[in-house]
């Protein structure tokens, strides 16, 4: 989202019928707030009856039918769209399995940018805008999103739920960076961006161009006349792989934040499929603050006393973060140590993750890991021991998204 | 007259059916037509906005899904005002669909669950089957009629063959 007037972006709207659960509205108003138009494949009604058998997926119910039905009519270029949102009922079996096959399938047979999403009749439009956002992005500004150097000297401030962080960029090279915690978002933001500018020696005047993303980056964006305003997804990938220096081929990039997290399958830069998550704050970072504290550490150093526990020890459940600080309560009673307390921690909020997401996105090497919570030794080494792969964290993880957003406002420079 | 509620619950077919033989169709689209005419449209195109699945609890537990419990909003009221049903199984979709099997269920259950005349049908494959199919949903509509007390087309009065005559129609009456 930026100042120069997108162009209508065409988003093939494929249901379980959205249009009876009430949140129909919400679904326009987020589109309209990305200048995104939903469509409806047309599509043959007697196709339905035989669908199931073509696609190999045999449902019962119609409107599942119907999104199969669609998603070919997409694949066939029958119906011209730029992009695919996906979306089915929470909770119902039979949709889950068609809404991520229809979506394999879309992204096999396709380059059309795809995302899927589980809707109750409480989803609003502000849940849906960051998907939204990312879609259009990918099916709007390619072109913005192949960059792979950063030139002149531009800023990106990313203000998340737990901490904001700015850097500063001259060059291809990270010269200044602040990073703070978020209490009032606009205050949090001029302290981090004043702290990456003294260090790097820079005054905001002479900054070229500055991206914001996270959370707050509307209001922060409007605050400090962005020339790019942009959501995490595509921000936090693009700078995964820059600073992983992985800009090339095929990337996995995970990234646990405050509140949420996100997995998205990226290849040369561009995110493909993505999820983000959050079903409870039990599988994020706010977890680990939440341990750190009741076991009287600082968060940074719950990682390195992780590192020499065993999660084996203790039974540790972070679907939810209430049985979380349960299963941590009744551990630490039961005498467990500290140590295996927070390992335990980190193989939780990994396992979730691992439950809840990484089965939406083909995960493939590498796999870098950015976040507040990558810098949190024992995450890593959780993620690694589940998946069995190495995991890459880069240097500045946690300023991910500050960087991603220099690194794109460079776009603006040349303008 | 008897309030007949059918199903697939939007079939033009069965509701014309039900309407030529005197009585009055239950079918969605007078819902559908209310819903989208006599308030503001808050919600386009079907006007259903949060509220109507919390309507719809009264049918189905939160933990539903609100694709049922919208739609439940719409045909459970419907349920509740039926004097009698039909319910034809297994038809195509340009038959009738209202798109989750999950409401269907859940609506077949609680019609069956209502003391009243049934009629279950298997929708018909072939010609032959055909005409069976709709003499059998035109004697259960004309025994109504009779069992209201109003006048009905003796030829038309299902006698005791019309009952149990197999295929096409797996016949249920109560």
């Amino acid at each position: 989202m930026n100042s120069d007037g997108p162009e209508t972006v065409k988003i093939a709207l494929v249901s379980c019928g959205s249009e009876y659960s009430g949140v129909q509205p919400e679904f326009e108003a987020a589109a309209e707030q990305v200048n995104a138009k939903f469509v409806y494949p047309e599509i043959d009604v007697e196709s339905i009856d035989n669908i199931g058998k073509e696609f190999g997926l045999e449902v019962a119910s119609g409107d599942l039918r119907l999104m199969m039905a669609r998603a070919r009519a997409v694949v066939e270029g029958l119906t011209h769209v730029d992009g695919v949102f996906i979306t089915t009922c929470f909770r119902c079996a039979e949709a889950a399995i068609v809404r991520n096959e229809v979506r394999r399938y879309i992204h096999k047979h396709s380059n059309i940018p795809v995302i899927s999403y589980s809707f109750t009749e409480r989803t609003s439009a502000g849940t849906l805008l960051t998907r939204l956002e990312a879609l259009t992005t990918v099916a709007r500004r390619r072109h913005l999103l192949a960059r792979e150097v950063q030139t002149g000297l531009t800023a990106g401030i990313d203000s998340g739920s737990t901490t904001t962080k700015a850097v500063v960029m001259r060059d291809n090279e990270i010269i200044g960076r602040g990073w703070v915690p978020t209490t009032k978002v606009l205050e949090s933001a001029e302290e981090a961006y004043s702290m990456a500018l003294e260090e790097a020696g820079v005054k905001r005047e002479e900054v070229q161009a500055l991206g914001t993303t996270g959370y707050g980056r509307f209001l922060i964006g409007e605050h400090f006349k962005a020339q790019l305003i942009q959501e995490e997804i595509t921000v936090n990938s693009k700078g995964a792989v820059y600073l992983a220096d992985c800009q090339k081929g095929p990337a996995t990039v995970i990234d646990i934040g405050g509140m949420d997290n996100k997995a998205i399958s990226v290849e040369d830069g561009i995110p493909g499929m993505f999820t983000m998550g959050g079903i409870c704050a039990g599988a994020s970072g706010r977890f680990f603050e939440m341990i750190s504290k009741r076991l009287g550490t600082d968060i940074t150093e719950l990682g390195a006393l992780a590192v020499k526990g065993m999660q084996e020890n203790v039974t540790m459940n972070s679907y939810c973060i209430v049985f979380g600080i349960q299963s941590l309560v009744n551990s630490l009673a039961k005498g467990a140590t500290p140590e295996d307390v927070a390992a335990a921690a980190c193989y939780s909020v990994v396992e979730q993750l691992f439950e809840q997401q990484l089965q939406e996105v083909d995960v493939k090497e590498p796999l870098i890991l950015v976040g507040g919570s990558s810098l949190i030794e024992g995450v890593p080494k959780a993620l690694g021991d589940l998946l069995k792969i190495n995991v890459l964290v880069p240097r500045d993880s946690h300023m991910i998204g500050a960087v991603g957003a220099a690194l794109l406002a460079s776009g603006y420079t040349e303008d | 007259m008897v309030k007949v509620f059918i199903y697939p619950v939007n079939s033009l077919i069965l509701a014309d059916l039900v309407e030529r033989f005197g009585h009055e169709p239950l079918a969605v689209m007078n819902q559908v037509r209310e819903k989208v005419t006599s308030i503001s449209l808050d919600s386009p195109p079907m006007n259903i906005t949060p509220e109507d699945p919390k309507i719809g609890l009264r049918f189905a537990a939160v933990e539903v899904p609100a694709g049922v419990r919208g739609r439940m909003a719409l045909i459970g009221p419907l349920i509740e005002e039926a004097e009698a049903a039909i319910i034809v199984e297994d038809p195509p979709v340009n038959f009738g669909c209202v798109g989750c099997n999950r409401t269907n269920e859940l609506m077949k259950y609680l019609v069956r669950s209502k003391d009243m005349p049934i009629l279950e049908v298997r929708y018909p494959e072939s010609e032959d089957n055909a005409s069976e199919f709709v003499y059998k949903i035109a004697a259960f509509l004309e025994a109504l009629s009779g069992e209201t007390g109003e006048e009905t087309n003796d030829e038309n009065k299902p006698g005791p063959e019309a009952e149990n005559k197999g295929e096409p129609a797996e016949e249920r009456k109560t």
